[in-house]
């Protein structure tokens, strides 16, 4: 479970953000002037057309992407303001990913593949097993743990990349469309993960998608379009 | 399926699609290029140092030329034959003569140490003494610079390959034989043979100055025809006065360079060998790569209907047009950085240097063509066949 | 270390292309190795004892004779320890191909003079007692398979005897190996008193082809050397004098610029190794730009991941450096690929080490391009790549 930080319990502060792309020599504007909080321990669905920005928006509150003007805050630290060198160390010990394409390393089996942002601490070979084993085991995987994503199937290959996502026991966990490759069932079955992990864990949860199935689950819903929050509706 | 006209278009039409995808690929064609460009490059490098050795040895004696030396002699160093001897053999059947002479010379045949230029070191060069007739017995002979040494005076003339390799050849420069300074007056030229590594003199006053008394170490004669040497060598063989060993001179400076180039053409083919086969491997991974890149299109053109056949054929084509390509800019690269060059190997059997320049002859360049075709034939069969066996179903699907 | 496991596991992707990659190392090793070996047979010919002996032999030529008398007048200068004298035999056993050196010399002398020739003290007595003895080299005597006792047939094609035959017989008493490595053991030798007494007058006799001095201070040994060739200045026979080291280089060097060719030849070979080795790696690098994405998303720093690329290309190399070594080893200790015409051949470990630094840097290279343009990577948009 994560602290509530000082400013009214919101873990995540963007504000006045504004994110710029140059292609060439043009200059696309994909984030105006954004303003959101999210309280630790909401689930927030970020929805929106393709191209409305959202998964920028994702990248920027994960630390992949710094904004062109604004500041990020995540539990009270300026994101925008950490060096590179600085980021990965943060991500490694604040943020969990969780992708479309489930990204899992092809070469890897299911354990080794969620062990991998264990790595980046000081735990030992048995602490880490443990951690490994208990992630698995949450997302309902344990006796896949030996297998490589090709011998999984769409839906098992994102659940390990749930479980790869909360290993660390991360302050957030970002998830970018977790159901936009999988079917009915399995998207389901992810979904079902998720709330879990938010009602049960208290885990804080973002998740872009268009799918409104999925955006019913989540506890808040922002929209975005060109770039802009429109309208929030509470679930 | 119609027949071959049908056949040959699918082949190009499956080769063309390969031939443009190459600059997608640009880092792993140009990567098994060059390896096949260094392997070429290499062979025909090393190789030419062999041809070029023999080329100097093959140019030092026409077919109407013979030589003679001591019975059990394998060269002129360790020869001996004195005055009556010479005599004899210029005087027997066969000789060419003119209203001077027979052509015949009698000869001495010595080393001297001198620095070569590019290793500093000293090596042994050959010194030569001849007789009048020698240079219308080398009939190749031809000074281009300074003038030929005067009969009877401390002088010598030297060969072109010798002024380039050793130090102080110049003319003009002084050489040291036996106690005294000799100066060298001349430079030579002898149609590219072995005469042009060496320094040559007047027999009778290198004689004097190795205290040889009259003997010499072998005669070099002019026959009157090719066909004359089988009577010049039985008159000589037979007769009991001497203990002579006669050769034609093409047959002497052949024999005299096997030692060198079978070392040179050994190694040459092992250290080939060795990088072809690294080269093999090299082909064989930008082949699987450039087969894996096309999976779903060489299916496409399966389904489509293209017959596997048309597949092998149309990547191993490939993979030997990129061989070719690698392999031409082998052998220009080698015919450019080693033909016509300069250099001198000593040769074991007289101990002393034999100057020569490097040879690329079209055979040479022919054989690096040839491995090139191979390793690129080699590398393009696996991948060809792997291709072909795919599964379109799957390889449609495959991302 | 625990990120071991990531690395083997990456390498152990594209298998085919990278037992394919790994291949071309070996052999790339396999022929430095072989051109070591050419190296040191070529050029290799010198003892550890030779840094105290000089080889004296007549200053304008080498194929002309010196007296025997001088070897008095040697021992008496200040700095020699030792002096004894060899000549050239030119012999023939058979067939012109089976070439092997043969020199007549002052048994007790000659053996003083060259420690790193090893012979039983029981064959030595044979040698001293037998004036017809030869000892030849192990290398040579295993060749013709030789025995003790057995005589052997020798054609000279320079010294005749009195009766005017150039054929010598000599018996075989014994056999000597070598003490090093480096020793040339294909040689024959035969007594000088024999040899003299035999050869036909008027023919170089009491001369003889060269001296061997050994220096009491081998580090005086370029004075001594001057000090020789000053006592047989304006003699009918001046000499030249120098350490045994730049002797054998200069007939090495005779043969040409050896080290410069067999450099040549391993640039370019290690150039294509490069180009193929390098590309393999860019490949694996570009195929893995989402992965290595990822890796940053979850935090790798970008030394890590550049960490990661480089020790992947490091473990191939590396791999692919040793193996090629070990094979390397393992054929040049079958022997001469010449069939006899290097005297000797096998690769030192000296250049065995080099190579395996070679391997390293072979590694650090072929990886640093792709490595540094992993770390480059913008996170957002290497994801966006997949």
């Amino acid at each position: 479970m994560s602290e509530p930080s000082g400013n009214g319990g919101a873990l995540v502060i963007v504000d006045g953000v504004e994110k710029v792309f140059h292609r060439g020599s043009e200059d696309i504007e994909v984030l105006k002037d954004l303003h959101l909080k999210v309280p630790a321990g909401e689930f927030l669905a970020l929805m929106g057309p393709s191209g409305s920005g959202k998964s920028t928006l994702l990248n920027l509150i994960g630390g992949l992407d710094r904004p062109t003007r604004g500041t990020v805050s995540i539990a009270g630290e300026r994101v925008d303001e950490l060096s590179d060198r600085r980021l990965a160390a943060w991500r490694a010990r604040h943020i969990g990913f969780v992708f479309q394409l489930y990204n899992l390393l092809p070469v890897l089996t299911a354990e080794r593949n969620v062990e991998l942002p264990l790595l980046l601490t000081h735990l030992s070979k048995a602490e880490r097993r443990q951690h490994v084993a208990a992630a698995l085991e949450m997302v309902g995987l344990s006796q896949r743990a030996h297998h490589y994503p090709r011998q999984l199937s769409g839906g098992e290959q994102q659940r390990v990349g749930i479980a790869r996502g909360i290993v660390t026991d991360p302050t957030l966990l970002l998830c970018d469309e977790p159901t936009g490759d999988l079917d009915r069932k399995a998207g389901d079955e992810v979904l079902n993960l998720l709330q879990a992990l938010n009602r049960e864990h208290g885990k804080t949860i973002i998740m872009v998608t268009h799918d409104p199935h999925a955006s019913a689950r989540a506890s808040r819903t922002v929209y975005l379009n060109k770039g802009q929050l429109t309208n929030e509706q509470m679930a | 399926m119609a027949g071959p006209a049908n056949w040959i278009s699918q082949i190009a039409a499956v080769t063309k699609f390969g031939l443009l995808s190459m600059p997608q690929r640009r880092g792993s064609v140009s990567a098994a290029a060059f390896g096949i460009a260094g392997v070429v490059a290499v062979l025909v490098g090393v190789l030419s140092i062999a041809a070029g050795f023999r080329n100097a040895m093959s140019a030092s004696g026409s077919p109407d030329a013979a030589l003679v030396l001591r019975s059990g002699a394998d060269s002129e160093m360790v020869s001996g034959l004195g005055r009556p001897s010479t005599r004899i053999i210029a005087d027997a059947p066969g000789v060419a003569r003119t209203a001077a002479g027979p052509l015949a010379s009698a000869e001495l045949f010595v080393i001297i140490s001198l620095p070569k230029i590019s290793t500093g070191s000293d090596v042994n060069v050959p010194l030569r003494g001849v007789e009048r007739a020698a240079l219308l017995v080398r009939d190749k002979m031809k000074i281009v610079d300074g003038r030929m040494f005067d009969w009877g005076k401390n002088e010598v003339i030297v060969g072109l390959g010798a002024a380039r390799e050793f130090s102080g050849l110049r003319v003009g420069d002084r050489i040291k034989v036996g106690r005294y300074d000799w100066p060298v007056v001349g430079v030579f030229t002898a149609g590219g043979g072995a005469a042009e590594s060496e320094i040559w003199s007047d027999a009778a006053v290198l004689q004097a100055a190795y205290n040889r008394g009259d003997s010499f170490q072998s005669v070099y004669v002019r026959l009157k025809s090719p066909d004359s040497f089988n009577a010049f060598k039985d008159a000589l063989t037979t007769d009991p006065r001497l203990s002579a060993e006669v050769m034609r001179q093409t047959d002497y400076f052949a024999d005299q360079s096997t030692a060198v180039t079978k070392l040179i053409t050994t190694l040459g083919y092992l250290i080939a060998s060795l990088m072809a086969v690294g080269a093999v491997f090299g082909a064989l991974n930008t082949m699987y790569s450039s087969v894996s890149a096309r999976t779903r299109e060489i299916a496409t053109l399966r389904a489509l209907g293209f017959g596997s056949g048309a597949v092998v054929v149309s990547v191993m084509l490939e993979s030997v047009v990129l061989a070719l390509l690698g392999g031409a800019i082998g052998a220009v690269l080698s015919y450019v950085v080693f033909n016509g060059f300069h250099t001198a190997t000593m040769n074991w059997q007289s101990f002393s240097q034999i100057t020569f320049s490097l040879a690329v002859t079209p055979q040479l360049l022919v054989q690096g063509v040839v491995w090139a075709t191979l390793i690129g034939a080699i590398g393009g069969l696996f991948p060809a066949i792997r291709a072909a066996r795919q599964p379109i179903a799957a390889a449609l699907r495959e991302l | 270390m625990k990120f071991a496991y990531l690395i083997w596991s990456n390498l152990r992707r594209k298998k085919t292309r990278t037992v394919l990659t790994l291949l071309s190392i070996v052999v790339a090793f396999i022929l430095f190795g072989f051109l070591s070996a050419i190296k040191q047979a070529l050029t290799g010919g010198v003892v550890l004892e030779g840094a105290n002996r000089l080889i004296v032999r007549h200053k304008v030529s080498i194929i002309q004779l010196l007296p025997q008398s001088y070897q008095q007048r040697m021992q008496r200068i200040a700095g020699v320890a030792a002096a004894t004298h060899q000549t050239w035999f030119g012999g023939i056993y058979q067939d012109p191909k089976n070439f092997f050196m043969q020199t007549p010399v002052v048994p007790e002398e000659f053996l003083d003079m060259h420690p790193e020739f090893v012979v039983p003290a029981d064959q030595r007595k044979a040698w001293l007692e037998t004036r017809t003895g030869a000892i030849v080299g192990r290398k040579t005597a295993e060749r013709f398979n030789w025995k003790i006792g057995d005589k052997v047939p020798i054609k000279s094609t320079i010294w005749s005897q009195k009766d005017g035959s150039f054929l010598w017989t000599f018996d075989v008493v014994g056999f000597y190996d070598g003490r090093d490595k480096n020793t040339d053991t294909t040689a024959l030798f035969f007594r000088y008193d024999y040899f003299d007494e035999a050869r036909r007058p008027g023919w170089g006799k009491g001369q003889v082809g060269w001296y061997t001095i050994r220096v009491t201070d081998p580090s005086r040994a370029a004075e001594v050397a001057k000090l020789v060739d000053a006592e047989f200045e304006n003699s009918s026979a001046e000499t030249k004098t120098e350490p045994e080291g730049a002797f054998v280089q200069s007939w090495a060097n005779q043969i040409g610029d050896i080290a410069l060719i067999t450099a040549s030849i391993l640039g370019a070979v290690f150039f294509t190794i490069l180009l193929v080795t390098g590309n393999t790696i860019s490949q694996s690098v570009r195929e893995r730009t989402g992965e290595l994405g990822v890796l940053k998303a979850i935090g790798f720093t970008n030394a890590q991941v550049l960490g990661l690329v480089l020790a992947e290309s490091c473990l191939l190399a590396l791999l692919g450096g040793i193996v090629g070594l070990g094979l390397a080893w393992f054929l040049t200790s079958r022997g001469d690929p010449t069939g006899g015409l290097l005297p000797l051949f096998f690769f030192p470990v000296h250049d065995v080490l080099i190579g395996v630094g070679l391997s390293l840097v072979l590694g650090l290279v072929t990886g640093l391009f792709p490595a540094l343009q992993a770390m480059r990577l913008r996170v957002a948009e290497a994801l966006r790549r997949i």
